[in-house]
């Protein structure tokens, strides 16, 4: 066994801390927030020269083929430095369930502008009425002539508003099995309709609609009866992600606080010298080492495990272990801070926010610890 | 003991459940269902306050020679709720629950003829002015400055957190008179027109986005003497006094169940998807509701025991921690609720003023701002932190 990072691995870490300590200061995050999609482009563009982009990706098509713990050390330093660039939707949702389910000659023509930087992608799979449940997928496909006729609504699509083209999960018709299937829509496409507004602590969420749109049948990705087990594996993988930008948001939040309390005087002395103070910032501290320590088992995991159920506990258990550890330091965070804590003059509130969608995002805590429960009984049969 | 109303108390809630259907219209209930801060807007606030006033119902804890109702404390329960429950916008607690109080109590004869009337009728807005940048949880170190210079008080210094100062016409405000070896004793209530020359305003957004707070600069601001409430160097005593009615005055649970029913409302629709089907969520609302039971029943501990004529006492700091804590448990649930589609961020106010179609309903909307906005519950007012130590020291002797 051996948990330290590899040569290359460090080479990534000081890369990208060093690009977010240089790129990524308040006053640029409130200019990017003003840039259409809520992002600078100039960033994106210097994600794809630094090879970034094709992190995860296969090398036959292009990428690094590096793994989870790559994408890890990525989104830590992009939560630390409150990155709104849609890193998730475009390579660790769309990007991975292209290279997952598409033909070779998909992945050749849909990755290679993605990892160069040129087009941005997002997943329309989330439908109004599912609260977390995969499953719940009504958008529906039908034959048309050779191709696909789409018709149904999407929400919650991350970025989907700077998306240059958007993978949709949609259900077969039942003669050809009902499962769901996925498809690969240009954001021209007719029959389209795309909403967005700004997302909570930064880059946007939309909103589609599909009124006849109609695609070729090359739209599709790949030809399996049901992509459902695709789409379940790339938002495990998602979850241990969003995890490790979580546990880089706390560690922010932490440290802010941790230096707050030493410099602010009441009383006429450091709120740190407060044995109750001292005791909370004790265990934020504590509750950031271990969503560290969560997510980075996950990293680790969640490429090795093939099983779906082992897969699946992992990501659960870290969703269910961050997310309560994060709670608990953001809300002491904004509490030890008074009211500066509950200003907009701090980034305090953007990482407050940003922890609040990691809680919600691909489900609550509750629903990944029922999760846990259900994939536990399963995987200890009697 | 009993807690059944006599049928007098049935009578009174009749009344009062008459008054609100008849001038409470639909339009105000759905914009303050949709506001998102902890005071309503101002336009909100006026036309209900005009309907109390001609009743005479705006300040209910106020004596009747002053223009209160003359209620028991129990009626005074009853018309809390009965709004709350209609909700009804909250009239701002400054004039009527904090310096109006101060004022009766220790105010002079002009000015609470001054005064008083023109905070029942709205027609003055009051701001408070206690907090300084460098002066939060401790309060007595506050360093605004107020220097006599013949009939005047000559101000200087700076407020923060100042709500609504933006929309206020005066401020109550402690300043220091003199630099006394206890710091309490040089401090002192002072009454100051916003209109003043010499006074700035800067904005300061809450984290929702909302603008709520601000903070106020003095430079140099002429202030009457005649606007000295009581004695000059006593104004820590009648700040204490002021304090003790902005966490106690007892009754925050009718709030607090009007909040929680709206969350439930909400986990019962469509709009959540029917979030209380899942167990968690309606585990979590039966615990809230558990705890605001009894933080209602002892409020009406504290009640009766101020209906019977005895002081109750610290109990208010109790109070205070309990209800800013299920405040916060409310709307957090409230996100809980919401789940994925808490993602959509709306800056943009009143709510309910918002026509076009929006990707997620207003009442969604409303859910994040108010979980935002309710992190001050625990902060302002006298934080949690600073309340347990009141306990500890006035109660535990610690
Ligand atoms: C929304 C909002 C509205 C407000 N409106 C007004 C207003 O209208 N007028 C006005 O005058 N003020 C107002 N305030 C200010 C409010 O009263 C102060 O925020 C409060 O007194 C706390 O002071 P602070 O923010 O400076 O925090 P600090 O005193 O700096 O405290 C920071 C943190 O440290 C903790 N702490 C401080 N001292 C100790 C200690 N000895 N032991 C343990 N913990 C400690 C606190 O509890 C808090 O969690 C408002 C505040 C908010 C957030």
């Amino acid at each position: 066994m051996d948990l330290a990072q590899s040569e290359a691995q460090q080479m990534l870490r000081h890369s990208i801390e060093r690009y977010v300590t240089e790129h990524y200061d308040q006053q640029r995050r409130r200019q990017a927030a003003q840039d259409p999609g809520g992002f600078k482009r100039a960033n994106w563009q210097a994600f794809a020269d630094l090879g970034w982009l094709g992190l995860p990706f296969a090398e036959d098509v292009g990428g690094v083929g590096g793994g989870s713990v790559e994408v890890a050390i990525l989104m830590e330093e992009f939560g630390r430095g409150l990155a709104t660039e849609p890193f998730l939707g475009t390579v660790l949702l769309a990007g991975a369930l292209i290279a997952k389910c598409g033909t070779p000659e998909q992945q050749a023509e849909l990755l290679q502008p993605v990892i160069e930087g040129h087009t941005l992608l997002s997943f329309a799979h989330y439908e109004t009425d599912a609260r977390a449940g995969l499953s719940t997928v009504r958008t529906a496909a039908l034959r048309s002539g050779s191709g696909w006729m789409l018709q149904g609504h999407k929400t919650n699509v991350l970025d989907g508003g700077s998306a240059d083209s958007h993978v949709v999960s949609a259900r077969l018709p039942d003669a050809e099995g009902g499962g769901i299937a996925l498809f690969v829509m240009p954001k021209d496409a007719v029959g389209l309709t795309l909403r967005d507004a700004p997302r909570l602590g930064g880059g946007r969420v939309a909103d589609l609609t599909f009124d006849h749109v109609v695609l070729a049948s090359d739209a599709r990705l790949g030809s399996s009866a049901d992509e459902m087990t695709a789409i379940e594996a790339a938002i495990d993988r998602a979850i241990a992600a969003i995890g490790a930008e979580a546990a880089g948001l706390m560690r922010s939040m932490f440290e802010a606080t941790l230096e707050y309390t030493k410099v602010r005087k009441q009383f006429g002395r450091p709120l740190s010298a407060n044995q109750v103070i001292r005791h909370r910032l004790v265990d934020m501290y504590v509750q950031c080492e271990e969503a560290k320590a969560m997510a980075s088992r996950a990293a680790l995991m969640i490429d090795a495990e093939d099983v779906a159920i082992e897969r699946s506990l992992v990501a659960s258990g870290a969703k269910v272990k961050i997310g309560r550890c994060a709670r608990n330091v953001a809300e002491q965070a904004i509490q030890l801070h008074g009211a500066m804590g509950v200003t907009d003059e701090l980034d305090l509130g953007i990482y407050f926010k940003r922890l609040l969608v990691f809680e919600a995002m691909f489900g609550s805590v509750e629903y990944h610890l029922r999760r846990h429960v259900e994939l536990l009984a399963r995987s200890r049969p009697e | 003991m009993s807690l059944s109303f006599t049928p007098d108390e049935l009578r009174f809630r009749d009344e009062v459940r008459e008054f609100i259907a008849a001038r409470l219209s639909p339009e105000m209930r759905r914009a303050t269902s949709l506001s998102v801060s902890f005071f309503s807007d101002p336009d909100l606030v006026a036309p209900w306050q005009a309907a109390l006033n001609e009743r005479g119902w705006v300040a209910p804890g106020w004596p009747a020679e002053h223009g209160g109702p003359g209620w028991t404390a129990t009626q005074r329960w009853i018309f809390e709720s009965e709004c709350s429950r209609a909700g009804a916008p909250q009239l701002s607690p400054m004039g009527i629950k904090m310096v109006g109080p101060v004022l009766i109590r220790f105010g002079t004869p002009a000015q609470k003829n001054f005064y008083l009337p023109r905070i029942l009728s709205g027609e003055d807005r009051w701001c408070q002015g206690y907090s300084e940048p460098g002066s939060g949880s401790d309060l007595a170190s506050l360093k605004t400055r107020a220097v006599r210079d013949g009939d005047h008080y000559v101000v200087s210094g700076t407020k923060i957190w100042t709500t609504h100062a933006h929309f206020a016409n005066r401020m109550f405000a402690l300043v220091r008179t003199s630099d006394e070896p206890r710091q309490q004793d040089g401090i002192s209530f002072l009454l100051i027109d916003m209109d003043s020359p010499g006074i700035t305003i800067r904005p300061i957004l809450m984290i929702s986005g909302d603008h709520d707070v601000n903070q106020v600069f003095f430079d140099d601001v002429r202030v009457p003497v005649g606007n000295l409430v009581g004695e000059q160097g006593r104004g820590w005593t009648y700040g204490k006094y002021l304090l003790e009615f902005e966490r106690g005055g007892g009754v925050n649970s009718p709030k607090l169940r009007a909040a929680l029913e709206k969350v439930r409302n909400l986990a019962g629709s469509d709009l959540s998807h029917r979030a209380i089907a899942y167990p968690e969520i309606a585990m979590r609302l039966s615990e809230i509701e558990l705890d605001l039971q009894t933080l209602e029943f002892a409020e009406l501990q504290v009640l009766s025991a101020l209906q019977r004529g005895e002081n109750p006492g610290p109990v208010s700091s109790l109070l205070k921690l309990r209800a800013s804590e299920i405040h916060q448990a409310i709307s957090r649930v409230g996100v809980d609720v919401v789940g994925q589609n808490l993602m959509v961020e709306e800056r943009r106010r009143p709510l309910a003023a918002l026509n076009e179609e929006l990707l997620v309903s207003p009442e969604v909307l409303s859910v994040v701002p108010r979980h935002l906005n309710g992190r001050a519950n625990t902060i302002f007012g006298g934080s949690s932190e600073i309340q347990r130590d009141i306990i500890a020291k006035q109660v535990l002797g610690l």
